[in-house]
């Protein structure tokens, strides 16, 4: 199909690999997440509540943007830029968990709305651009209308077996290991090696 | 034939086992937000607790006969650590009520004192006050908040306790935001110039030592009181001498019998050797992995 942005398998497998990271991150940044509110909003169920809501409603909204997204010339390095965005937004995760999070309790009291304006200041804007991966992977890799449904449940299992492994390392290995701010600046990192080496290779083609 | 022999000694043996549960009866059982809470009563004790296996988890234990006798080593230690450590206990915070036997003892030992509780369950409240004739009133004020929210709340306030009691861990779970450097920094900034920490701990597993030197990093030294719990107490601005502690505890030896407590055996659970591996790495908001090192 001359209209995809993919043409050799290698380019394929790296538009996987990219879904399989992006959920991974979602995952890890959200378990994570819960760490970083529990200082100024304690670690109860709606603590959880609002930081599952707001993952759930960035996703959805970067899923609709990244379909949108992909009708405008897509390609494999448009592609890393994503993965990139969702990267470098994260860095207030890292930045602002401390103070800013503490005059944010203070000014909003109630421990449910004080801890979902927390995450959605914190969580909203990279996990948007993380959910925009998904359907615009499915654009890069569809290469026909009757193989369209198997490459998108392709694309669905590496990002959501991506989630499940983010999720189990992170809660069950990496906390225990490592701080939690070195565990974030890893992610990042591996998220700006990525989207390099992505952008490397559609450049490459171009 | 032997085979089958020693299959049914096996069997009649865990049959046998059981029948302190036969006698275990549950009063009271409700799923709160968190947990869920039980109340059963067994050889003449009523006991609160966040699990079916009540016998390692139990909160808080009266005796029915003798409904202010401390039936909990735990309690009777943390009595003591506040009592024979703080110079002049006039205001003092309590976090973690469970079923009340602390402020409720503290409250008649010290009727001058204005006590703040921290329970983050509403459950474990009304339990407590159902079940172990726990009540609050003006000098007993009962807060609904997560621990930590509260101290640091406190802390904006420049709220000053003489006596800060910790009792939120038990065996199943502990809020991990709860055992770090940050949280300890927080309650000591609450603290009068003399002001007493008695946090209810654990004695065994990996995390002794983490705990150790995390509560080192921030208080220095500390009393240690042990048995199946471990009860730390630490001072700001040193420790209590043990002339000081035995002089505070001859004071309130009358008093305490009341309650079951034996003063003069708890002043020699005092001690402050350091049993730990003094290298173990201390618990912070960036790492506190506690429920995963207490094994």
């Amino acid at each position: 199909m001359s209209t995809a942005g993919i043409a050799t398998s290698a380019e394929r497998l790296l538009c996987y690999v990219i879904a399989l990271w992006s959920g991974f991150f979602v995952m890890a940044i959200e378990l994570l997440g819960g760490r970083l509110l529990a200082p100024n909003f304690g670690s109860s169920i709606y603590v959880w509540g609002a930081i599952i809501t707001v993952f759930m409603l960035a996703l959805s909204l970067g899923y609709l943007a990244g379909g949108r997204w992909s009708l405008e010339r897509p390609s494999l390095q448009r592609l890393s830029l994503l993965l990139l965005a969702a990267a470098v937004t994260a860095l207030p995760v890292l930045l602002f968990a401390g103070e800013p999070l503490e005059r944010l309790a203070i000014a909003i009291p109630d421990p449910r709305f004080g801890s979902l304006s927390a995450a959605a200041l914190l969580f909203f804007v990279p996990t948007f651009f993380s959910g925009m991966v998904s359907p615009y992977c499915v654009r890069l890799v569809v290469d026909g209308e009757a193989t369209s449904g198997r490459r998108a449940g392709q694309l669905f299992f590496v990002s959501t077996f991506g989630s499940a492994a983010g999720t189990i390392l992170t809660s069950f290995y990496l906390v225990l290991w490592f701080e939690v701010n070195s565990i974030l600046l890893s992610l990042m990192g591996f998220s700006v090696l990525l989207s390099a080496s992505g952008v490397l290779a559609g450049r490459r083609r171009a | 034939m032997k085979l089958l022999l020693v299959t049914l000694l096996g069997l009649g043996a865990l049959l046998l086992g059981e029948p302190a549960s036969a006698q275990m009866s549950i009063v009271h059982s409700e799923r709160s937000l968190y947990r869920e809470v039980l109340v059963y009563e067994e050889d003449g004790e009523r006991c609160m607790c966040f699990t079916r296996q009540c016998r390692i988890g139990r909160q808080t234990c009266i005796d029915l006969t003798h409904p202010n006798r401390f039936a909990l080593n735990y309690t009777r230690m943390m009595l003591a650590g506040a009592l024979f450590s703080s110079p002049d206990p006039r205001r003092i915070l309590i976090i973690g009520l469970g079923g009340g036997s602390l402020p409720t003892a503290l409250r008649h030992l010290l009727p001058d004192a204005q006590i703040d509780v921290v329970e983050i369950d509403p459950a474990v409240t009304r339990v407590a006050k159902q079940y172990f004739g726990f009540s609050d009133g003006p000098k007993l004020h009962v807060a609904e908040v997560d621990g930590r929210v509260y101290v640091k709340r406190a802390g904006r306030e420049g709220k000053q306790y003489d006596v800060i009691l910790l009792d939120a861990f038990d065996h199943e779970y502990i809020p991990e935001h709860m055992l770090t450097r940050e949280f300890l920094t927080e309650v000591k900034a609450l603290l009068s110039p003399r002001g007493v920490l008695v946090a209810n701990t654990f004695s065994s597993s990996h995390l002794y030592d983490h705990e150790s030197t995390t509560y080192t990093s921030v208080y220095g030294s500390f009393y240690n009181l042990k048995r199946e719990n471990r009860v730390v107490v630490a001072r700001l601005g040193g420790l209590p001498t043990p002339e000081e502690l035995k002089a505070r505890s001859a004071t309130y030896e009358a008093a305490l019998k009341a309650y079951g407590v034996d003063a003069g055996a708890l002043l020699t659970m005092f001690s402050n050797r350091v049993d730990w591996d003094a290298g173990a790495r201390v618990l912070t908001d960036q790492y506190s992995p506690a429920n995963l090192l207490n094994r």
